[in-house]
């Protein structure tokens, strides 16, 4: 599971059918800045793409569940070839101390 | 999953049994703002992407789950061609406290 921000949507037609009606979104992934950070969270590494099962949208703070098992039994798919997938639209995340 | 273009094709004539009529392209990982980023690899096709295209992959047991046949060896597979990409970096570096007053 990793914590990340949506930072916009990738849009596709001609794609795999059990992609059919799932929004595609990236999200830059976020760490605990630490003690010396500006932010509580600062990004980490290049954003990745997830599907999105939370009505997630661009600026949202998410909860991005990352196996593919987990996320087959999650969607009661046997076979279904996504990796990455919103679960959640974070509301507020609580690290003492991190910076504010 | 990642996003990438595709710089190229492979032919194989002889391949494992099951991937027969599957395409296989050179495609070369891009970000979310269209820089590359890494080393090209080869993908299975599933979308008719030909080449320059954009395309979204997703790679390891996901990618074999995408092909007709469920259970061959491919570890990267193309799943979509991109028509769009909406990106703002600058929303990853909004603060955390901003949270709540992002609207829809």
């Amino acid at each position: 599971m990793l914590l990340g921000r949506v930072t916009g949507q990738v849009v596709s037609t001609l794609k795999h059918k059990t992609y059919a009606g799932r929004s595609l979104m990236i999200v830059q992934p976020l760490v605990p800045g630490g003690p010396g950070a500006t932010d509580a969270l600062v990004p980490d590494g290049d954003p990745v793409l997830a599907v999105d099962h939370a009505q997630s949208g661009p600026g949202d703070l998410v909860l991005v569940l990352s196996e593919g098992n987990g996320i087959r039994q999650l969607l009661g798919e046997k076979v279904l070839p996504i990796r990455r997938l919103i679960v959640g639209v974070v509301d507020a995340v609580d690290l003492p101390g991190c910076a504010a | 999953m990642f996003l990438g273009r595709v710089i190229g094709t492979v032919v194989a004539t002889r391949k494992y049994e099951g991937l027969e009529g599957v395409r296989l392209l050179v495609v070369q990982p891009v970000t979310a703002l269209g820089d590359d980023k890494g080393a090209p690899l080869v993908a299975a096709d599933t979308t008719q992407a030909g080449p320059g295209e954009l395309v979204h992959l997703v790679t390891s047991r996901e990618a074999a789950l995408a092909m007709p046949e469920t259970f061959v060896p491919v570890d990267a597979a193309i799943v979509g061609i991109v028509d769009a990409v909406n990106h703002d970096p600058r929303l990853a570096q909004a603060r955390i406290q901003a949270q709540t007053q992002v609207t829809r």
